[in-house]
């Protein structure tokens, strides 16, 4: 039987609450978040203002920063990762169990920032982990903060529990094995996972 | 305080094998530095730490600066008389001479009990590679350590007497010393939505060693 949301706003309104499954599971996990207690970089202090009571975010579940990643929900790569520090995050990522998500916070953690063309800088967290909101700004107001998380909580809450849509760790066909990067001679090794990220196959139009 | 070349004279009073030679700053700073010879660098520290007068118990900070070899043109006249009786014609003959390239470490020395500074002392190694070696002066003045170990992370330049010589800031598996100025970067480039300049350069590269996978592509950095 298919009920539209329609349908469920419909009989909300006339005081009758018919729900599913998959909607509680959504809407308890989507409002319980629990973030890692990580940061990186000058992102990091505006994470810890986000957390702060000016901006309260535990308005929207997720105060409760873990220091260990066996208990933490979401991984915000707040600030530069620097190519020894890499490794690092990626292990911290594995270590989250599932279902997990990833927050790319600034312009750094998305590609680098203003040192994406040094020699000592991941060019972009999403190299090695699969990102689930960008947040661009150098670094991001706390607004942009909260902003990224609600994006994140209706991510949570449109993901259905069955089917090609559904989450990584509902689904067996999935690859959810992200290897952590070697220090290498010259850079790491390998320098992007390949089943996470591609570059982009854009070239600029050649000039007649 | 005293002016670097009574620094200068007193040292070379005090040490008369070192070398110690003034290198002035034609800048409006006009922080003139001593360059001290290896051989002496450690006895010539503890001396400006000791002695009385100039008491350098602080050293604040220790860089590197890197002097690649380079082809220095000199023109070189000469008069050549004249057969007939005129006046002599100048001759101008252009020698090309190689200047040695090498590595220089700067020390910026302070003193907390006197209140002066700051005094620059320099020194330089034999040359880039395998004569890149000076003293330590981590046993002079404690601060020195990690500053030193970036140098040595970054320039190469190895200190003899350094209680804990690694790598700081790269790791430890890490080859090449990234400020010296024929660090070549891996080829990392992967894509940019507005490549200019040295990024266009950068992608030439790329797509030259992509197109022909070879040992040259496949053997990036610096040198060893």
């Amino acid at each position: 039987m298919a009920i539209t949301q329609e349908d469920r706003d419909q009989l909300r309104r006339h005081g009758i609450l018919l729900t599913s499954v998959e909607e509680l599971y959504n809407w308890g996990r989507s409002h319980s978040v629990w973030p890692l207690q990580f940061g990186l970089a000058c992102c990091a202090i505006e994470m810890i203002a986000t957390s702060m009571a000016r901006f309260d975010i535990a308005r929207f579940g997720s105060e409760v920063f873990r220091p260990s990643p066996r208990q933490a929900d979401l991984l915000i790569v707040s600030g530069t990762v620097t190519k020894k520090m890499a490794p690092q995050v990626v292990r911290l990522w594995d270590q989250m169990p599932e279902p997990k998500y990833c927050i790319a916070m600034g312009a750094c953690a998305i590609s680098g920032g203003p040192f994406k063309q040094g020699y000592n800088v991941l060019k972009g967290i999403d190299r090695y982990l699969p990102v689930d909101v960008y947040i661009p700004g150098c670094p991001p107001r706390p607004e942009a903060l909260l902003h990224g998380l609600i994006q994140l909580q209706e991510k949570i809450r449109g993901q259905p529990l069955t089917g090609p849509d559904a989450p990584r760790h509902l689904r067996a066909d999935l690859e959810c094995n992200f290897p952590v990067p070697a220090f290498g001679a010259h850079d790491l090794e390998p320098s992007k996972t390949d089943s996470v990220w591609q570059p982009p196959a854009l070239e600029r139009p050649k000039k007649a | 305080m005293e002016t670097p070349e009574q620094i200068r004279d007193r040292l070379r009073a005090r040490f008369p094998a070192a070398e110690v030679t003034l290198v002035p700053n034609p800048s409006p700073a006009a922080q003139h530095s001593l360059l001290v010879g290896a051989a002496h660098l450690a006895d010539v520290a503890a001396f400006l730490r000791d002695d009385e007068a100039l008491r350098l118990d602080y050293c604040s900070n220790v860089t590197g600066v890197d002097w690649p070899e380079k082809e220095v043109v000199e023109t070189v006249r000469t008069s050549v008389p004249d057969p007939a009786g005129g006046p002599a014609k100048v001759a101008e003959q252009k020698i090309k001479r190689v200047q040695p390239g090498c590595l220089e470490v700067v020390y910026h020395l302070y003193s907390m009990a006197r209140g002066h500074g700051p005094v620059i002392i320099r020194a330089r190694t034999g040359d880039r590679s395998d004569r890149a070696v000076l003293p330590s002066l981590t046993p002079v003045w404690r601060s020195c350590e990690f500053q030193e170990r970036e140098i040595f992370d970054l320039f190469g330049v190895r200190f003899e007497g350094h209680p804990d010589l690694r790598r700081i800031l790269m790791w430890d598996e890490f080859e090449d010393h990234p400020m010296r100025k024929d660090y070549v970067e891996p080829d990392d480039y992967e894509w940019e939505p507005t490549p200019h300049d040295a990024v266009l350069a950068k992608a030439a590269r790329h797509r030259t060693a992509a197109a022909a996978p070879g040992p040259a592509a496949a053997s990036p950095g610096g040198q060893p």
